[in-house]
């Protein structure tokens, strides 16, 4: 699996209130959500995401409450992936179970840069830098969901 | 799907680490092991256990709903192991709420879920799961909220998840886990007048920060330990969250186990902590040099003390929330405020955490005192915690409240502020107009 896009940049402890404030959850409906996704922390992010764009913060992304409303909004807003120098565990756990590619690394980008992740090699390349970074790979059972599509696709194959 | 998923009882690991040696384990790695069915577990493997209680609430359990409709699954796994408690926006603040709360309900009733709580019975789950006696000692427990973690005070291995992970267990009885390493905190001495579990906890949150034990265990021991009561371990543990940890944990003593047989729960299933367990660190704490504490806009590691804090005019005051919203939370919040009034363009929300300490507040005659000094006492609910509703703060608005959460946002404006501190240090400066100690 190979994921190419644009980067869109934030800091350390991004967390889901922001992600997603709470006032918003009186709803699970995947549009909505994402269309006030990172509202309090930026703004502007709604209207300038493009599909397969990537995130890449710093530490602890996606602190705070169990939501999987965050998730599900990022991914649903386009964000092909995030890429974090750690995850809150809640968070890491909710992307991995719905579907939504994240990686652990600390890597060197600015925002708008294009970075290409090659989830087999374990290889981040910042295509517009020339620089790379290597990420340790999921282990096999992770893997098993991501690659089922999420982990209830994954107990319904029996792969669990 | 359902119980041919559950086939396997004999638990295997999943990331295999089989070639390692038995090794002393943690109190949270025991009971995870003893729920894997694994004589012991390490670090890192990642295991299936078995839940004994799955919980979830208005908000994360309708997403938990449509993603096990969508499997297929003919029944849960078992109607009396789940939980499923309406508190964040109930009684219901709008239409959407409603109609949350009313798929909830439809579920409970179709799958024969018998702890299903509503307007009249509900509390703030995390004081009504321990008060209801449905989590005891050894249990593993898992919630599709983040203070899921509280249980973590009446030696239990409970700790937050999402709402597919609430969905699969529901189906199956299982949770996917990853075995935490630990931090030890070992306390000693004793928490001086007005400091409670809530300074302690911000104290160590301010000292590790909010990723402080991130993936981890906080694990609680020491002589100390025995001086703090109930209440205030389900506070300290409830906040292990806000340290980035999976759980944090308390050792069982005599007051575990009277606070379990008070409220009905299980017989508990004491696990301690091999005297060679393997911590990451060993925190050493005095409980006697800790002072009142109070975590600053917009992280809770943002901890200062009285001698560093100068003069911050307040427009609101919240007491209440899984946190602090118990019946010793209210007592002390009473004693402090007695004799005074609300300062004047202060607002102050009091919110008993649940029915019983509503009505337990309202015989020993808080309620009317909190009224009669200006105060509001609300019905159990989450309300503005999470910014809800029921007490949203407008742009540059400040409050201190009893929760434990002040990110950006989280009581309403993105430019309002939220103090974290005690119930003593709350009402202290709901009477001073500003954050205040008590004394
Ligand atoms: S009181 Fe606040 S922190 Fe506790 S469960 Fe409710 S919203 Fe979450």
């Amino acid at each position: 699996m190979k994921i190419k896009g644009n980067v869109i940049r934030y800091n350390d402890n991004v967390d889901t209130d922001v992600i997603i404030p709470a006032r918003y959850l009186n709803t699970s409906n995947p549009k909505e959500l994402a269309a006030h996704c990172m509202e309090d922390l930026d703004p502007t992010f709604v209207s300038r995401v493009k599909k397969g764009d990537i995130i890449v913060a710093g530490a602890n992304f996606g602190c705070g409450s169990s939501r999987e409303h965050a998730p599900i909004a990022i991914k649903e807003s386009g964000i092909a992936c995030v890429v974090a120098k750690s995850f809150a565990r809640i968070f890491y756990r909710n992307a991995i179970n719905i579907g939504l590619p994240i990686v652990e690394c600390d890597v060197d980008v600015d925002e708008g840069d294009v970075l290409t992740v090659d989830f087999d090699t374990g290889v981040i390349v910042n295509e517009t830098k020339g620089t790379s970074a290597n990420f340790a790979a999921f282990p096999p059972f992770l893997m098993a969901i991501i690659e089922s599509g999420g982990l209830l696709a994954a107990v319904r194959e029996g792969k669990l | 799907m359902n119980t041919n998923m559950t086939a396997d009882k004999n638990k295997k690991t999943l990331l295999s680490s089989d070639a390692s040696p038995p090794r002393p384990m943690t109190m949270t790695q025991k009971i995870i092991a003893a729920h894997a069915g694994k004589d012991y577990v390490s670090p890192g493997e990642i295991v299936m256990a078995n839940v004994d209680l799955v919980l979830g609430n208005d908000i994360t359990s309708p997403v938990a709903i449509t993603e096990f409709d969508k499997t297929g699954a003919r029944g849960v796994f078992d109607g009396e192991k789940i939980a499923l408690v309406m508190d964040h926006f109930t009684p219901n603040k709008d239409i959407k709420a409603a109609e949350q709360c009313k798929c909830v309900r439809t579920f409970a009733k179709k799958h024969g879920i018998v702890n299903y709580f509503d307007v009249g019975e509900m509390g703030v789950e995390h004081a009504l799961i321990p008060e209801r006696g449905l989590v005891t000692s050894g249990d593993l427990v898992i919630g599709a909220d983040s203070h899921t973690c509280t249980y973590g005070a009446l030696g239990a291995f409970s700790t937050g998840i999402g709402s597919t992970d609430m969905a699969a267990a529901m189906a199956t009885g299982e949770v996917w886990l990853k075995v935490p390493g630990a931090l030890r905190f070992n306390l000693t001495g004793k928490l001086g007048r007005y400091v409670t579990g809530k300074d302690l906890i911000l104290h160590i949150i301010g000292m590790i920060g909010v990723d402080g034990a991130l993936y981890k265990s906080m694990e609680f021991t020491g002589a100390g330990v025995h001086t703090l009561s109930v209440s205030d371990r389900l506070c300290i543990a409830n906040m292990a969250i806000e340290a980035g940890a999976k759980n944090g944990i308390f050792p069982v003593d005599d007051k575990t186990i009277e606070y379990i047989k008070e409220h009905g729960g299980d017989e508990p299933r004491i696990y301690e902590a091999d005297p060679d367990a393997e911590y990451e660190k060993t925190y050493e704490i005095d409980l006697t040099e800790v002072r009142q504490t109070v975590a600053f806009p917009h992280l809770p590691e943002n901890t200062r003390t009285f001698d560093e804090i100068g003069d911050i005019p307040i427009d609101q005051v919240v007491i209440g929330s899984c946190t602090n919203g118990r019946l010793e939370d209210l007592i002390i919040a009473a004693e402090v405020m007695r004799g005074h009034h609300v300062a004047p363009g202060v607002r102050v929300i009091i919110i008993p955490a649940t029915q019983k300490i509503y009505l337990d507040a309202m015989e020993m005659g808080l309620l009317r005192q909190f009224i009669e000094a200006g105060c509001v006492v609300s019905t159990p609910t989450c309300g503005p915690c999470l910014g809800g509703y029921m007490g949203i703060l407008a742009e540059g608005e400040r409050c201190v409240a009893t929760t434990n959460r002040n990110f950006v946002g989280r009581m309403g404006h993105p430019k309002s502020e939220v103090y974290l501190a005690s119930p003593a240090v709350a009402a202290a400066s709901a009477v001073a107009g500003k954050l205040a100690p008590a004394i």
